[in-house]
């Protein structure tokens, strides 16, 4: 089986994201082709994580419209039934296109290996897991984040410029505002998460959260009445009206945990819930609890990091 | 100005998650259904804001059976002017995306708008392949939408961060947290949405990709693990030494 993985970059190299994809798509046991559209150096660390070879096409596309085009032609040209992108927001755009485009069916978000022509997803917000069949000849999915790690293990890929007919740009990028003044990693990307919900009264409190998170090496985030009563940036919410995310670490203090709450949350691999009530439903989600002040508890924690090194 | 709102029913986010049939159909006796919440609260209140602005039209279209009727008569009440319901059980995403594109082509809409995802298949695959099924820009995780000079101009959710960009119409967009705040239906547009135009099609168009062969629920979370809070360094030895974690 041949591949075609979308490798998303930044700077020239490849995204974690994007390395997951590429990674994900070799242990499926297929033969993988990495796909680079923008500024490239080297192989953009394709080749560790597991392509052959990788095609860059220099241009620098905004439109996820002309992308897709280049994905499919691609794809074409080496003959892939398989096209995998990561699900993040550049992959969110490009892959639906891509698989209208080649006729193929589609699974988002994937959490397991394809099968055969099987490959599992998260269904309602975590609570469940689907078994999709993919029924064409040709398949796409999107890796959901942080759900696969990265292989290493490979030797560096050859590159070889890639050229194809992208078509008219429809949408163009007039400017960016960044999120994260202080470079902390961006949410759906954060391997640590560090939360805090109403039980921090106030905004002038959150010095204590960044704090921990720092020492953490961890990213900010808040629950939604934080964010509706403007304390926190609505793009710090997670849940289920803001985003989902999977990190490895999710540390909530002061967060009661409602379903809406739990909806973004729940597929992170471990959760430590810290909150005075010690019948707050976020312990029934978690697998660290300390029934306990924020105020006390978070200072201790970072205190304690810190002494340990 | 032709807008276009796509509409699905989801069940409410309390709902008990089961299944039937083998574990091929979920059980959705007794589940409580609502409009959506990204298709009601953001794609369709923001479809809404901008007729008011520019003039035009705000149609909704749904992909279901006539359990769905009531979700599509709530966002009438909300203040769309009419609505078409596909006559369909929605099989997968292609499926969907090709029934509303069919449509979508025969109606001269300049922006259609969706929700980001739905919250119980959480795909944000539909408006991605509507788009390229129409030959149009698309939007993603749009979380603002104006139309000027006939364009259409947005912020979007992009990694570490928000992109300004513009699109040409006609432009297909995903709606996410901050396009718009909630309305609430009142009694005269509760009213009004009973005599609004609900048309009902037979389904045309459709292709279908994938299809489930079964759910099954996560494995049972384990007790939460509690640790005292005079202990503060015993939690930080767990996640590094226990869950391999920090």
């Amino acid at each position: 089986m041949i591949c075609l993985t979308f490798v998303p970059v930044k700077n020239g190299q490849a995204t974690k994201a994007g390395l997951e994809a590429v990674s994900y798509a070799k242990q499926c046991g297929a033969t993988v082709t990495a796909l680079v559209v923008g500024e490239l150096n080297g192989d953009g660390g394709a080749g560790a994580a597991g392509a052959s070879k990788v095609l860059h096409m220099g241009d620098n596309l905004q439109d996820e419209g002309q992308i897709a085009r280049v994905v499919a032609a691609a794809a074409e040209a080496e003959g892939a039934t398989l096209v995998v992108a990561p699900h993040d927001h550049i992959g969110r755009a490009v892959a639906p296109r891509v698989a209208v485009r080649m006729g193929a069916g589609m699974v988002p978000g994937v959490t397991g290996l394809l099968q055969g022509s099987e490959v599992k997803k998260n269904v309602f917000s975590g609570k469940a897991v689907a078994h999709v069949n993919i029924e064409t000849d040709k398949k796409v999915v999107t890796t959901t984040p942080n759900a696969f790690g990265v292989a290493s293990d490979g030797t560096a890929a050859s590159v070889e410029a890639f050229a194809a007919d992208a078509g008219e740009a429809r949408l163009t990028v007039k400017g960016f505002e960044s999120s994260s003044e202080d470079g902390s990693v961006p949410l759906p990307e954060a391997v640590r998460v560090v939360s805090a919900g109403r039980g921090l009264k106030g905004p002038e409190h959150w010095g204590i959260v960044e704090e921990l998170a720092q020492a953490m090496q961890a990213t900010t985030a808040c629950s939604r009445p934080v964010s509706d009563m403007g304390w926190r940036p609505h793009h710090e919410h997670v849940g289920q009206t803001g985003i989902t995310i999977r990190p490895d670490l999710y540390v909530a203090a002061g967060i009661s945990g409602a379903i809406q709450h739990l909806a973004g949350v729940n597929q992170s691999k471990v959760i430590v819930a810290i909150n005075t009530d010690p019948e707050a439903p976020l312990f029934k989600a978690a697998d660290y609890g300390i029934v306990g002040d924020a105020f006390e508890v978070l200072p201790k924690l970072t205190a304690a990091i810190k002494t340990l090194g | 100005m032709k807008f276009l709102v796509c509409i699905s029913k989801a069940p409410d986010t309390t709902s008990r998650i089961a299944f039937t049939e083998g574990d091929t159909q979920f059980d959705a006796n007794g589940v409580q259904f609502i409009v959506n919440p990204y298709d009601e609260w953001y794609a369709l209140v923001r479809a809404l804001e901008l007729k008011e602005q520019h003039g035009g039209t705000v149609t909704t279209i749904t992909v279901g059976e006539a359990d769905c009727d009531p979700v599509v008569r709530k966002a009438l009440a909300i203040g769309a002017d009419d609505a078409m319901r596909i006559d369909a059980n929605p099989q997968d995403a292609l499926h969907t995306a090709s029934l509303i594109a069919h449509h979508a082509k025969q109606g001269g809409y300049d922006v259609v708008l969706c929700g980001k995802e739905t919250i119980d298949h959480n795909g944000s695959v539909v408006g991605g392949m509507v788009a390229e099924m129409l030959d149009a820009a698309y939007i993603s995780l749009a979380i603002s939408l104006d139309i000027d000079g006939g364009k259409a101009q947005a912020k979007r959710e992009a990694s570490g961060g928000l992109e300004a960009v513009e699109a040409t119409l006609p432009v297909v967009v995903s709606a996410a947290k901050g396009m718009a705040e909630q309305r609430i239906p009142n009694m005269r547009g509760i009213m009004a949405a009973r005599s609004k135009p609900l048309k009902v099609v037979p389904a045309e168009g459709g292709v279908q990709g994938t299809a489930v062969a079964k759910f099954e629920l996560p494995p049972a979370k384990g007790d939460c693990k509690m640790v005292s809070v005079d202990a503060p360094e015993e939690l930080v030895r767990l996640l590094r030494e226990e869950a391999k974690v920090l």
